[in-house]
């Protein structure tokens, strides 16, 4: 059963990414494409959680931890240069 | 592997992964900022929720000893969701977004905005 249904939600993630991808391609606005990144951000790492399970081992575990916090460092940096102009006062 | 356990790990993996398609739907769907923010930030956190307990199981499986490392990245997704998505909203509130007329609690973002 997991034979297919690991390629299945490797087709749904594709198709969530493209979605994001697309959010970021015409939404206008700094907060709106923050936002499709951010998700970007997190879809990427469960895409790499999901081919550690395919291929069965453990190496992929750290590279997908790294995306989550670069997404959330990235994500609260850009936001406080948005409010502030700066991002270390 | 018996029938059970791959049938839990398969659900677990299917319902996170439809989680995060509608989280997705829903950054493409909705109609402004403020309710565009919603979508992609429970939805997914649901759905890598359910993809990172199935993530543990299957593993734990392979393995033979209870790994905990698929958790860790659960509760910092857990954490860190809603701090970016309250920068995301200042921020927005910030640069004065359109928002939907028969939004409830216009006062509230209208005093934020007077105060910055």
């Amino acid at each position: 059963m997991l034979s297919w249904v690991i390629p299945l939600v490797f087709a749904m993630l594709c198709l969530a990414m493209l979605m994001n991808l697309w959010s970021l391609h015409t939404r206008s606005g700094l907060p709106d494409r923050v936002l499709a990144l951010d998700t970007l951000y997190i879809n990427s790492s469960a895409l790499i959680i999901l081919f550690g399970l395919w291929k069965a081992t453990e190496l992929y575990f750290e590279a997908a931890l790294l995306i989550a916090l670069l997404g959330f460092v990235s994500t609260v940096a850009v936001c406080k240069y948005m409010l502030r102009g700066d991002i270390i006062e | 592997m018996p029938f059970w356990f791959e049938l839990i790990v398969s659900l677990l993996l299917l319902g996170g992964g439809t989680f995060i398609l509608l989280g997705s739907l829903g950054l493409v769907r909705m109609p402004d900022f403020y309710t565009r923010m919603h979508a992609p930030t429970k939805a997914t956190t649901l759905g890598m929720w359910g993809l990172l307990i199935g993530a543990l199981l299957l593993s734990s499986w392979n393995s033979g000893v209870l790994s905990m490392n698929q958790l860790l990245i659960a509760v910092f997704l857990l954490l860190t969701t809603p701090v970016s998505t309250h920068m995301l909203a200042k921020s927005a509130l910030h640069h004065r977004l359109e928002w939907e007329e028969n939004t409830q609690g216009q006062e509230h973002a209208k005093r934020f905005m007077d105060d910055h």
